[in-house]
C-alpha cells in the first residue's frame, strides 16, 4: 500500500461513457453495458462486483482490448485502447493454459510477442515461476497440476510480461474454497510487499466477501443493462479479517444493496430484480428442487421464517449468485420477500413449507400463473389454439425481441421446467412443442 | 508443435554414441537414400515408362513399392499444404468461408477418378516429354483422395478453438503466425493426424487407376505397385497379384510403425483434456530415438530452428480497431465487391466452358438416363451399407465390450480399411465367371469391400466407450435380448455408427467407378450404374459424358448426405451423446 500514498498518483485506466450493444436478429440493438464511467489509479485494487450477466466481464474485455466498445472511450496510461495493449495482462477464470505447453513454456508465451531475447525470456520466466511458488514444476504439463497450481501458472504468465495493469476475470471462482483462499492471501501478500511489478489490479467477481477482502474500492454493477450503481470504498486496514465486525457490516450492507428493490440492481423494474416486468423478464435457471429446498431451509430452525442472506449462503454452501437467483425467484413467486439483506417467507411460503407435495404443486401452479407473466402468456396461447399446441420457436422468437438468444433460451427453459412441475403445460423435447397434453 | 521435447530431451552431458545410435542412423540414412533415388527416377524421359518396361518379377516389387510410397507421401505433403492454407482461409474470413466451404463440400463428393481425366492432359502439357508431368498427374489424383477430409477436419478444429485460449493468445498479443503454430495447429493436430491416416488408407484404393493412367488416347504407365497390379490383371497372373498384395502389406505396416504410430503417440499431448489421460502407448521407434544420444544431439538444431520459425513474430497486420467504424465499413464493402465480383467472373467463365463442352453432345435423354443409372448405384449403396451394418454392428458390439480383444482387433480393422480391396476384384471376377452369376448383383459387394471396416471399427470404438455403470444397470435390472439391443446398446453406439456409416457410404460411391466395371485379361464384367458409366466414358476419353457422370454423382452424394446422414447425425448429437 506504500504506492498509494505517493502524492502524484497516476491514472492507469480511464473509462468514459463506455457502451456496448449487440445487434438483435429482429433489428434494433440490445445494450449490455450502458454509460460506464470509472478510473483506476496507481496502487489500487478495484473490484467490479455484480451478478452474472451484468456486463462486468464485457467491461473487462473492453479494457483488455479484446472487445471494441460501441461507444465511449477507454484509455490506458493516457492512450486510447484500440486492441490488446502492451502493459495489460489478464488472468482467466478457466486459467486458459495451453495443455501442450509445459509450465515454463506457458509462462514464456506471454513474452513471445515482446521479442525478448531467448536467454532473458528464460530468466524472467523462471523468476515469475519462483514468485508464485511453482519452482520445481517448470517442466510439468498443466494436466499434471491441481486447479490452484494451474491458476498460479496463470498468474506467473501474467506477471512475466511486467504489466502495469493486471486484469483478473473471476480468477478464484473455479477453485475450491480452501485453495481459493490460499491463493488470495498469497496474491495479497505479494501485492502489499510490493514484489509484483504491477501498478494496479482490476478484479471482476460476483463474490461479495472476496471483493471486500481484496479491494480498495468496489464498483457495484446492475444487470440488464450493466451500469455502475454504487461505488463503495473499503476502509478496512490490511490484512483484513473476515470475522472483523467492520468487515461483516460492509458485507451485509453490500448484500442489502444488491438485493434491495429501491436501489435495484435492475434499473427501472419494480419488484423482481429481473429485467422488464412483462413477459420479457429474464428468468434465472432455478430448479423447483432448489426453490422448495430454500423455502424449507428458511422455514426450519434456526431461521423460523426469516434469515440473513450471507448466513444462509454460508450454511447452504451456495455462491451468492446462486442464492440470489433462488431468492429472487421466491420473491417473484411471492413465497418470500427480500429486504435489507434478509429473506423472509411470506404467508404462502410458510404454508408451502408445511404442505404435502400435492398441495405444493397446486400452490406453485397458482402463483406461477398469477405472478410470472410469461407462464400466464404461454398458458393463454395454448388455451386459445384449437389443438392446444404451440412450438417452442414461437415463444423463443417473441422473447428474442427483448433479450439475447441465450437469455431467451434460459428463460424459456426455466419457465418450461416450472410449468412442467406445476403441471400447467407440457413440453415435448423431440418435437420442440409446448402443449396442454398430460404427458403419457 | 513448438516442442518436440518427447524426442529431443537431450541428455547433453553424455555424448558417447550408444548402440541405439547405430539403429537410428541406419533408419535415417536408409530413408534418405531411398527418397533421393526415388526422386531421381521421377525425372526420367517419358519414353522410359511405357508399359513394356513394367516387370512382373517379384524382384522389381521393392522399387515399385518405394516409388508408389513416395508418390503417396508427396501427395500427403501437398494435402497438408492445401489444408493449412485453404482451411485456414475458410475459417478466418467469413467471406472466404462462404465460398470455400461449399466448394470443399462439392469437391468431396466428386469421385476421385473424375479428377484424373481432366488433369492428366494439363499436367502433361506443363512438362512436355518428361515423366514429371505424368508423375504430377498421378500425385494429384492421390491428392484428391486425401486432401478434402483433412481440410475439413482442420477447419472444424479451427472453428472450435476454446474461447479462453483464443482470448489468452490475443490478450498476450501473439501475431497471427505465432497463433497458428502455437495454438491452432497444436489444437487441430490429433484430429488431423487421424485424418492423415484415413487419407493414406483411402488413397491406396486409387493407386491402380492413378499409376496406370488411361484416358482416351493417353496411356501412361508409371512404375509402381499400381501399374504392376494393372499388368498382372491384364495378363491374368493371379500369383503376381498376390505378390503385389504382400508388398503393399509390408509398406502399410512399415509406415504405420515408422510414421503414424510415433505421430499418434506424440500427438497425445495435444489432446485437449485437462485431466490425466492414459499413459502414452509404447512406441518402439520413439524409444530408439530417445536412447540414441547422437541422434538426439543432431535433432536439437532441427528442433531449435522449428521453434524459431514458430515463434517468429511475423505479423500480418495487428489486432484491434485502429480504423474508424465508418472506414472499416467502406473497406469491408470494397473487399466484398472485389471478392464476389471475382467469383462471379469465375462462375460465368466456368458455365460458358461447360456450355461449349456439353452443347450439342448431351441431350436431356442422356441426362435422364444418367440419373436413372445414379438411382441404380444409389440402391446398391443403400442395400450394401444396410447389409454391412446388419453384420458388423453386432460383431462390433461384441468385440467392443471385450476390452482386451477390442484393442487387438481395432488395429486389424484399421489395416483392413487401409487394404485396397480392388486388388481382390480379380478373384471376384473369376468366381462370378465360374459360377455364371449375374454381375449386376454380384459385382455390387465389391463396392463395400474396402469401406465396410469403417462401420466395424467405429462401432467397436462406440461399444468400448459405453459407460460401465449403464452396462451394470442393464444387467442389474436384467435387461436382455431385444430390449438390451434396442434400449441399451444400439442407442449407445448409434452416434459412432453414424460416423462409420457416413464414411462407408461415401467410400462406396467412390468405389463404384472401379467396382461396377471390372476386367480380368480380356474379360469385362459390367454392372449397370453410374460408376460404370463414368468408367466407360473415361476409357473412351468422352469428356462431355465424364462431366455429366461426375456431376450427377456429385449431386447424388451431396443430396444423400444432406437428406439422410446429416439429419441422423444431428439427431444422434442432440439426443444420444453420452457426454
Amino acid at each position: 500500500m506504500a504506492m498509494a500514498s505517493t502524492l502524484q498518483v497516476q491514472t492507469v485506466l480511464q473509462i468514459e461513457g463506455v457502451r456496448k450493444a449487440f445487434p438483435r436478429p429482429s433489428g434494433g440493438e440490445l445494450t449490455v453495458l450502458d454509460n460506464v464511467d470509472m478510473t483506476l489509479k496507481e496502487g489500487e485494487i478495484v473490484g467490479l462486483l455484480g451478478r452474472s450477466g451484468s456486463g462486468k466481464s464485457t467491461l473487462l474485455r473492453i479494457m483488455a482490448g479484446l472487445i471494441e466498445p460501441t461507444g465511449g472511450k477507454a484509455r490506458f496510461l493516457g492512450k486510447p485502447i484500440d486492441g490488446p495493449a502492451e502493459g495489460i495482462a489478464m488472468v482467466f477464470q478457466t486459467f486458459a493454459l495451453f495443455p501442450w505447453l509445459t509450465v515454463l513454456q506457458n509462462v514464456q508465451l506471454g513474452l513471445d510477442a515482446l521479442q525478448i531475447p531467448a536467454d532473458e525470456a528464460h530468466k524472467r520466466a523462471l523468476e515469475a515461476i519462483d514468485l508464485v511458488g511453482l519452482d520445481g514444476f517448470e517442466s510439468a504439463y498443466p494436466k499434471e497440476l491441481s486447479g490452484g497450481m494451474r491458476q498460479r501458472v496463470g498468474f506467473a504468465r501474467a506477471l512475466v510480461v511486467h504489466p502495469d495493469l493486471l486484469l483478473m476475470d473471476e480468477p478464484f471462482s473455479a477453485l475450491d474454497v480452501l485453495t481459493a483462499e490460499t491463493l488470495r492471501t498469497d496474491l495479497l501478500d505479494l501485492w502489499s510487499e510490493g514484489r509484483m511489478p504491477i501498478k494496479s489490479i482490476l478484479l471482476v467477481t460476483h463474490n461479495i466477501e472476496e471483493a471486500v477482502l481484496m479491494c480498495d474500492r468496489i464498483l457495484l454493477f446492475s444487470s440488464n443493462p450493466g451500469r455502475v450503481i454504487a461505488e463503495i470504498p473499503v476502509d478496512i486496514t490490511r490484512p483484513r479479517n473476515r470475522l472483523d465486525p467492520k468487515f461483516r457490516r460492509l458485507v451485509d450492507s453490500i448484500y442489502e444493496r444488491m438485493t434491495s428493490p429501491a436501489k435495484a440492481l435492475v434499473a427501472g423494474a419494480a419488484l423482481p430484480s429481473f429485467a422488464g416486468g412483462g413477459i420479457d423478464m429474464v428468468l434465472p435457471r432455478v430448479s423447483t428442487n432448489s426453490i422448495a429446498g430454500l423455502i424449507e431451509a428458511v422455514a426450519g430452525a434456526p431461521y423460523h421464517g426469516r434469515a440473513d442472506l450471507p448466513q444462509v449462503a454460508e450454511h447452504m454452501r451456495m455462491t451468492t449468485d446462486a442464492l440470489f437467483s433462488i431468492g429472487e425467484t421466491l420473491q417473484l413467486l411471492r413465497f418470500a420477500e427480500i429486504e435489507g439483506g434478509d429473506i423472509r417467507l411470506t404467508e404462502a411460503g410458510t404454508r408451502f413449507a408445511n404442505e404435502d407435495p400435492h398441495v405444493r404443486k397446486q400452490m406453485f401452479a397458482e402463483n406461477l400463473l398469477t405472478y410470472v407473466p410469461l407462464a400466464a402468456h404461454i398458458k393463454r396461447v395454448l388455451d386459445e389454439r384449437p389443438a392446444h399446441r404451440a412450438p417452442y420457436a414461437r415463444f423463443a422468437e417473441e422473447l428474442e425481441d427483448a433479450m439475447t438468444e441465450e437469455w431467451a433460451e434460459q428463460t424459456l427453459r426455466s419457465v418450461i421446467n416450472w410449468g412442467r412441475f406445476a403441471e400447467v403445460f407440457a413440453y415435448d423435447e423431440n418435437q420442440a412443442m409446448l402443449s396442454l397434453d398430460n404427458p403419457v | 508443435m513448438s516442442n518436440i521435447s518427447t524426442i529431443s530431451v537431450a541428455r547433453r552431458e553424455r555424448v558417447a554414441p550408444s548402440a541405439w545410435d547405430g539403429i537410428a542412423l541406419c533408419l535415417v540414412a536408409g530413408t534418405l537414400a531411398l527418397i533421393i533415388y526415388g526422386a531421381q527416377q521421377m525425372n526420367a524421359p517419358l519414353a522410359s515408362v511405357s508399359k513394356a518396361q513394367i516387370s512382373l518379377s517379384p524382384a522389381a516389387l521393392p522399387e515399385y513399392a518405394l516409388r508408389t510410397t513416395l508418390r503417396m507421401f508427396a501427395a500427403l505433403a501437398a494435402s497438408l499444404l492445401f489444408t493449412f492454407t485453404y482451411a485456414t482461409a475458410a475459417a478466418k474470413s467469413r467471406r472466404a468461408g462462404a465460398v470455400l466451404i461449399p466448394i470443399l463440400d462439392v469437391l468431396q463428393s466428386v469421385p476421385v477418378l473424375g479428377f484424373l481425366s481432366f488433369t492428366v492432359t494439363g499436367f502433361m502439357a506443363i512438362f512436355p516429354g518428361s515423366v514429371a508431368g505424368a508423375e504430377c498427374a498421378a500425385i494429384f489424383a492421390i491428392f484428391t483422395a486425401q486432401a478434402w477430409n483433412m481440410a475439413f477436419s482442420f477447419y472444424q478444429s479451427l472453428r472450435t478453438i476454446p474461447a479462453d485460449l483464443d482470448e489468452a493468445s490475443r490478450a498476450f498479443r501473439l501475431s497471427a503466425w505465432q497463433r497458428f503454430w502455437r495454438l491452432e495447429v497444436p489444437f487441430a493436430l490429433p484430429a488431423l493426424i487421424w485424418n492423415m491416416m484415413m487419407s493414406m488408407s483411402g488413397s491406396w484404393f486409387f493407386i491402380v487407376a492413378s499409376e496406370a493412367i488411361s484416358v482416351g488416347n493417353t496411356t501412361i504407365t508409371l512404375p509402381g505397385i499400381g501399374s504392376y497390379v494393372a499388368l498382372a490383371i491384364e495378363r491374368r497372373d493371379l500369383t503376381a497379384v498376390f505378390f503385389a498384395l504382400g508388398a503393399m502389406l509390408v509398406v502399410i505396416l512399415a509406415y504405420d510403425q515408422l510414421l503414424f504410430r510415433p505421430l499418434v503417440a506424440w500427438a497425445q499431448k495435444f489432446r485437449f483434456e485437462q485431466t490425466m489421460g492414459q499413459p502414452t502407448p509404447g512406441v518402439w521407434l520413439l524409444r530408439v530415438l530417445n536412447r540414441a544420444r547422437l541422434v538426439q544431439i543432431a535433432l536439437v538444431p532441427v528442433h531449435k530452428s522449428f521453434v524459431a520459425v514458430a515463434h517468429a513474430p511475423l505479423s500480418f497486420g495487428r489486432w484491434g480497431w485502429r480504423r474508424s467504424p465508418l472506414q472499416r465499413r467502406w473497406l469491408n464493402i470494397g473487399w466484398g465487391v472485389i471478392w464476389w465480383g471475382l467469383w462471379a467472373l469465375v462462375g460465368a467463365y466456368g458455365l460458358r466452358a461447360l456450355y461449349v463442352e456439353m452443347a450439342g453432345q448431351i441431350g436431356w435423354a442422356e441426362v435422364f438416363s444418367a440419373f436413372k443409372l445414379g438411382l441404380m448405384t444409389l440402391t446398391r449403396v443403400i442395400v450394401l451399407v444396410g447389409l454391412a451394418s446388419l453384420v458388423w454392428v453386432p460383431v462390433g458390439v461384441w468385440i467392443g465390450l471385450r476390452p482386451g480383444l477390442a484393442m487387438r482387433l481395432q488395429l486389424v480393422a484399421q489395416i483392413l480399411a487401409a487394404f485396397p480391396a480392388n486388388l481382390l476384384f480379380p478373384v471376384a471376377v473369376v468366381g462370378i465367371l465360374h459360377f455364371g452369376l449375374n454381375p449386376n448383383i454380384w459385382l455390387s459387394p465389391l463396392m463395400i469391400l474396402g469401406t465396410q471396416w469403417y462401420i466395424l471399427f467405429n462401432v467397436i470404438a462406440g461399444a468400448s466407450a459405453f459407460p460401465i455403470d449403464l452396462q451394470d444397470a442393464a444387467a442389474n435390472f436384467r435387461v436382455r435380448g431385444r430390449n438390451w439391443w434396442f434400449k441399451v446398446m444400439l442407442p449407445g453406439v448409434f452416434p459412432y455408427f453414424i460416423t462409420g456409416g457416413l464414411t462407408a457410404s461415401g467410400g462406396s460411391w467412390n468405389a463404384s467407378i472401379v467396382a461396377e466395371l471390372v476386367t480380368w485379361g480380356n474379360t469385362r464384367l459390367e454392372a449397370n450404374g453410374l460408376g460404370s458409366y463414368i468408367a466407360k466414358a473415361t476409357a473412351a476419353g468422352d469428356y462431355p459424358r465424364i462431366i455429366l457422370g461426375v456431376m450427377v454423382m456429385a449431386v447424388f452424394v451431396t443430396l444423400f448426405n444432406r437428406l439422410f446422414w446429416r439429419p441422423l447425425h444431428a439427431y444422434a448429437e442432440r439426443r444420444l451423446r453420452m457426454i
